[in-house]
């Protein structure tokens, strides 16, 4: 046949020769941004001409994909040699053993690297990493508005400001940067052996403190990173809480100052004491340079490695030596961050760690967004914290199972056989032959591509990776998640709760999607339009534009400050909402940006689909004297129904499984209300501690439910095409 | 009916599209905004007029990577051929497919129909792992090969209920004609219908080549050479977890949403040719 021909054609231009490999070729991975990239080059550049015949291929990995990638990467063997990484991965990496221990345990010491940042990057005596790079927060001033730097939160707080002008810009929400206060007033967030301890009369007041800022209007209310960056860097706020990042968005006529964070009178005077995050080059298990990667790391951690990192990345650099540098002495940015470094606190290495944060920012917005008590938003906190890291069902036997697998395939392999025996069938078989040479193709590359990973992924879920063990724990997972894990069937966040919410935010936008589409559709396709094409091609455009990049710019439009919403609202006399902050409101969000996202694809499939209902039915229609509504409704609807129904039926399992709306936009807030199934099922997958098994569970009972859903809806249609 | 009321009705519709594409620009516009300001604005704004503009981001964008390379020229030729491929090879796969699901009764093709059905309902949270060693069983990981046979495939099924619908729609007495006329049935579904169904094929490659498009991921993950990074993939490094460039993001997202447009408006012509036109070609 032709076309398989030329398909062949294609994918024989496709085929890309494998890259040759230079003998001495050494691979590095980063997820560094611009400016940091840029140092990195430098560094790597010098490492190169310091080893003639040495080629660094450096990667800069997005940073929403570097966990993932590495995950898969190293495991299958394509795996960088070395990549940077902040310390607080290390035992999660470790445990899935994507890292080796450097041959060397005494190396950092040799190199003369800060006692502690050697210990962030250790397990045990074992050395994992050499040092690279500091982060850790500090107090950015802008000396026109605060002529004298507050020695103390308190201070600031009442610092005077002209209006329109905020005293102190900084992330409240991220339990990141609030841990600083919280240190302040002496609590925690997690203990030494892994329990979560954002709760108590500490933490209580340090997230009190927290509120009271944004009520008296000290610091903006919903503020994500990319806000504090640009208040401060239009010179719109007194101080920041950021890292060095924040250079470059302060232009060069202002002047600034760094200071460590501020004391709290409130805490006994004691100081804020923000994280501190090492980063490390890593040794990859199964590098294959493995020499040539550590003498790369050495050369990145000395002083001539960390010089470009620091003077062209603004990194703040581990290497001691490279400080004594006079170049480095004339930054007064770096060396106030590198001051303010020593007082931080490293972040705790258990895994546990990095589940603290999706439970505490939750409890944050709850009680500044909504009001909630700290108190009680603190113990929700706990609770989901539990949730994410609760021990591993324990081991099953997989001897039923099996055996149940074994008679289901005996009990379908007697019936083919029995069928197979029938002259009938087989006659049918015979006369189907043709039809499998058109089919065949098609089928083969779906089954293989598709239908083997997705069953591979729903095996998963019978299992449970404990380290690097591999667990059988059969239904266990099933169990968990249709219980609501332990707590009431209907408690916020359980599978049957979220299952409700996920059939209305289907439900919703498909209604929207196929109303808009096919209503906007109908009017394009008036005979006689004038700007049709110019029409068409506008009206795709939010289909074209990457949803990643509109679904931030809708949440910006939500935003309760800044966002062009509320001023909206505003305009025609009406209050500013806070969106997020009620399940209607945010749902409403959700459903805006979703709707905004779909309906030209409804519009599209409606177009091709009125363009295929022949001309002559219409006039046929017309000479019988018909009018236009009649002719809509007997001619045009009823034509187009079945050309629509696939993007219907599709559009109903897409819109169910659209994650990545939610995850946007309102991101589950109010307090996980908003979250469909799908979300939950890759919050578990990539935000709680990777639980693929877990994840793999909500994937097969989501499966389930659009199953029994779409065995339903067949039903109630074909009902109805036996009536009419 | 009168000249007047026609000409409000006219109007009517005029105003209900304007609104409509008001709606749909709105948003993009703010992006627009967002990538062309030479400086941040900080009022609630009600229109996403650009503060100070400037093309310096488009500029830094586009141009050459430090290295003196025109690294993104290359990207996005790849991105094209990535997408443009994967459209070709899913019509390809499911062409043929979805025509004998609309003309033959075969044995299986209820359970065929059920299972394409099953793999849109089956999030793919965890097959992901799956696929990248299957992949790299196939030996195509880190190739734009094994890229476009990903994509391909997953747009397939779509593909397939989308064609099929078209197929059903066209007057099955098209072919059973050339067939009389002594066509085989190859050259039937080449020559008659086919040509017929280019609405549905235009809706259908289009779905595959934005599928390809806009996806990061599964490309982010299998891909490990910078020069073969797809435009999504370039564009996300510009989110860094410290120090984010939105701005750039912003910037690349409009030039990355062009390429489409250009496809759909050269595809839009095939979407108000109905069959009858084909029939008499063929």
């Amino acid at each position: 046949m032709t076309s398989t021909r030329v398909g062949g054609l294609a994918l024989a231009l496709l085929l890309v020769p494998a890259p040759v490999r230079a003998e001495q070729e050494v691979v590095l991975w980063h997820a560094y941004g611009e400016v940091e990239s840029r140092g990195l080059r430098e560094a790597v550049a010098a490492f190169e001409r310091a080893q003639p015949g040495v080629r660094v291929r450096l990667l800069a990995v997005p940073f929403g994909a570097y966990a993932s990638k590495l995950e898969s990467a190293i495991g299958a063997g394509h795996g960088p040699d070395a990549f940077i990484d902040a310390h607080e991965r290390l035992p999660s990496y470790a445990r899935m053993r994507l890292i080796a221990p450097l041959p060397e345990p005494g190396l950092a010491v040799r190199l003369d690297l800060d006692p502690r940042h050697i210990e962030a990057v250790s397990i045990g005596s074992q050395l994992y990493g050499l040092p690279l790079a500091l982060k850790s927060a500090a107090l950015w001033v802008n000396e026109a508005l605060l002529p004298v730097v507050p020695t103390t939160l308190e201070q600031l707080e009442r610092a005077a400001v002209p209006p329109g002008h905020w005293r102190l810009v900084w992330e409240a929400e991220n339990a990141y940067y609030v841990a600083a206060l919280v240190h302040a007033y002496g609590g925690r967030l997690l203990s030494p052996d892994g329990r979560f301890e954002l709760q108590g009369p500490a933490a209580e007041r340090a997230v009190g403190h927290v509120a009271r800022l944004i009520e008296r209007g000290v610091s903006p209310p919903e503020a994500d990173g990319d806000l504090v960056r640009q208040l401060f860097g239009s010179g719109r706020a007194a101080a920041a809480i950021s890292g060095p990042w924040l250079a470059g968005d302060v232009p060069p006529s202002m002047r600034v100052r760094v200071e460590p964070l501020p004391a709290v009178e409130a805490a006994a005077g004691a100081p804020m004491v923000p994280y501190l995050t090492v980063e490390a080059g890593f040794l990859a298990r199964g590098a294959r340079q493995p020499e040539l990667a550590l003498a790369l790391l050495r050369f990145l951690a000395t002083a001539p490695g960390s010089l470009p990192r620091a003077l062209t990345g603004r990194q703040i650099v581990a290497s001691r030596a490279a400080w004594e540098d006079p170049r480095l002495g004339a930054e007064p940015v770096l060396v106030a961050f590198r001051q303010a470094s020593v007082r931080a606190l490293p972040m705790p290495t258990h895994r546990h760690m990095r589940q603290v944060f999706e439970p505490a920012a939750r409890a944050l917005r709850a009680v500044l967004r909504t009001g909630v008590e700290p108190g009680r938003a603190l113990a929700d906190a706990a609770r989901q914290f539990d949730d994410a890291v609760r021990p591993p069902p324990g081991p099953r036997n997989p001897a039923p199972l099996l055996v149940a697998l074994g008679l289901g395939l005996l009990v379908l392999l007697a019936r083919a056989v029995r069928a197979a025996r029938q002259p009938r069938w087989r006659a049918a078989l015979r006369a189907s032959l043709p039809a499998y040479r058109w089919v065949a193709h098609a089928l083969l590359a779906v089954g293989l591509l598709v239908v083997a990973p997705l069953l591979a992924g729903a095996v998963t879920s019978l299992f449970v990776e404990v380290g690097e063990e591999r667990r059988f724990v059969g239904f266990a997972h099933y169990v968990d998640i249709l219980t609501g894990r332990g707590r009431g069937l209907l408690s916020a966040g359980s599978f049957w709760v979220t299952l409700g919410v996920t059939v209305l935010w289907t439900a919703i936008n498909l209604a929207l999607h196929v109303l808009l589409g096919t209503a906007l559709a109908l009017l394009l396709h008036r005979p006689a339009l004038r700007l049709r094409p110019i029409y068409r091609v506008l009206l795709v455009v939010p289909w074209a534009v990457p949803n990643y990049v509109t679904a931030l710019a809708w949440k910006g439009m939500f935003h309760r400050q800044f966002g062009a919403i509320n001023a909206l609202l505003e305009w025609l006399g009406g209050e500013p909402i806070g969106w997020f902050a009620r399940f209607s409101t945010a749902f409403a969000a959700n459903v805006a940006t979703n709707v905004w996202l779909g309906f030209p694809f409804m519009m599209v499939v409606a177009l091709g689909g009125l363009s295929a209902i022949p001309r002559d039915l219409y006039e046929a229609a017309a000479l019988d004297g018909a009018s236009r509504w009649q002719t809509l409704r007997h001619v045009t609807l009823p034509l187009l129904g079945p050309t629509m129904l696939p993007a219907v039926a599709l559009g109903a399992i897409w819109t169910f499984n659209a994650f990545n709306v939610v995850f946007l936009v309102s991101g589950g807030e109010p307090g996980g209300s908003t979250e469909i199934l799908v979300s939950e099922a890759y919050r578990w997958a990539f935000t709680r501690g990777h639980q693929y098994g877990y994840a793999a569970a909500y994937a097969v009972l989501v499966f389930g439910v659009l199953w029994l859903g779409s065995r339903f809806a067949r039903r109630r249609i074909g009902q109805r095409g036996a009536v009419s | 009916m009168t000249g007047r009321i026609r000409w409000l009705e006219s109007l009517l519709v005029h105003a209900v599209l304007l609104g409509a594409t008001a709606f749909a620009l709105y948003p993009v516009l703010w992006v627009l905004s967002l990538a062309t300001s030479g400086a941040p604005w900080l009022e609630p704004r009600l229109w996403p007029w650009p503060v100070d503009p400037t093309l310096t981001r488009f500029v830094e964008v586009v141009g050459p990577s430090p290295d003196g390379r025109w690294l993104f020229g290359r990207q996005l030729a790849g991105s094209l051929l990535v997408s443009g491929a994967t459209a070709l090879v899913c019509l390809v796969l499911a062409t043929p497919a979805a025509y004998a699901m609309s003309r033959f009764d075969f044995v299986g093709r209820g359970l065929t129909e059920r299972t394409l059905l099953a793999t849109q309902m089956f999030p793919g949270v965890a097959a992901a792992v799956p696929l990248y060693l299957l992949l790299d069983a196939l030996g195509l990981i880190d190739t734009r090969t094994g890229l476009v046979l990903a994509y391909a495939t997953s747009a397939v099924p779509f593909a397939l209920f989308q064609l099929r619908a078209t197929f059903d729609a066209i007057p099955r007495e098209l072919d059973e004609a050339a067939l009389v006329d002594g066509a085989s049935r190859p050259v039937a579904f080449w020559r008659v219908v086919l040509p017929a169904a280019r609405p549905g094929l235009a809706v259908t490659a289009l779905f595959a080549f934005l599928t390809a498009w806009n996806e990061f991921a599964l490309a982010a993950t299998f891909l490990s050479a910078e020069e073969r990074f797809t435009l999504p993939v370039v564009l996300h490094r510009y989110a860094a977890e410290h120090g984010a460039r939105w701005d750039l993001f912003a910037a690349g997202a409009v030039l990355v949403s062009v390429p489409p447009m250009i496809l759909f408006y050269w595809l839009q012509r095939h979407l108000v040719s109905g069959w009858t036109a084909g029939a008499i070609k063929g």
